[in-house]
């Protein structure tokens, strides 16, 4: 269980970092993002680069009740971030500008559908994956 | 294409579709056409007296916690209506039968297993109240 709090902050960090990677189209930031959405993804939220900020400077400031979540639904959305932020990386590697605009947008809706609402994307996402992969 | 315009624009469609669906989450739809019951067999559990309420949850799924909660608090006043949590992933065959798109998804089934309403994401308490009220 975590900081219900963490991975929505975490989504508001990821939104301004992929406002600036469409604004610069300089590939550090997307990197920047591959990252957080890589460690994130496979080695659990908490132990994240934006977790770290977020327990570091944000959490101290906040009340000490909080709602608690199940880390895996995050860990889910972590994921779903990091293979579009490896197209939008491989977009801006290449110059392919195409893919790297459709890939950070499609990531940039998702992560600030987060962090606005508290957006689920691994309620939406998950069950409809595992329909279509062992049909 | 500029890149301010296609921040905003993405920005603008999130934020109606986090309305949207916000509006939407939950809402109790009563079904009529209900031609195959469900039965205890399929759900690995017996069916509740008068009525049932089949939670489907998966392990990526903040809300499915919440609408746990809240159902079998409510279902608590009602000794003769059960409350069923069964785990998608574990039950696809009758995930793809009954076409549950997404978690949580509650149904609402009679005392013979034909479902008679259904929730698609978290449902507000007095909905849930009214829906069982109705059975």
């Amino acid at each position: 269980m975590i900081d219900a709090r963490g991975p929505r902050w975490s989504a508001g960090l990821t939104s301004i970092v992929l406002i600036l990677a469409l604004i610069t189209r300089s590939p550090i930031f997307i990197i920047i993002q591959l990252v957080q959405f890589g460690i994130g993804a496979f080695a659990g939220p908490p132990n994240s680069p934006y977790a770290w900020l977020y327990k570091r400077f944000v959490q101290p400031r906040l009340s000490k009740t909080f709602d608690s979540e199940d880390v895996r639904p995050p860990q889910f959305a972590q994921f779903v971030g990091f293979i579009f932020a490896l197209l939008a990386t491989v977009g801006a590697l290449s110059h392919t500008w195409l893919l790297f605009t459709i890939a950070t947008s499609f990531a940039l809706f998702a992560a600030f559908l987060n962090s606005a609402f508290g957006y689920c994307l691994g309620c939406k996402l998950y069950l409809l994956g595992v329909r279509f992969r062992r049909v | 294409m500029n890149s301010t315009l296609i921040i905003v624009a993405v920005l603008v469609l999130a934020t109606g579709y986090g309305f949207v669906d916000r509006k939407r989450a939950g809402k109790i739809k009563s079904k009529v056409d209900s031609r195959h019951s469900i039965t205890a067999h399929e759900i690995g559990s017996d069916l509740g007296e008068s009525a049932t309420v089949l939670q489907f949850s998966s392990a990526f799924c903040t809300p499915c916690r919440a609408t746990r909660s809240i159902l079998s608090s409510v279902i608590a006043h009602y000794p003769k209506i059960k409350h069923v949590e069964v785990d998608a992933e574990n039950n696809l065959a009758l995930v793809r039968r009954l076409d549950i798109r997404q978690t949580p998804t509650t149904l609402f089934l009679n005392a013979a297993g034909k479902e008679i309403a259904r929730a698609v994401g978290a449902p507000k308490r007095d909905q849930v109240i009214n829906a069982l009220e109705r059975i």
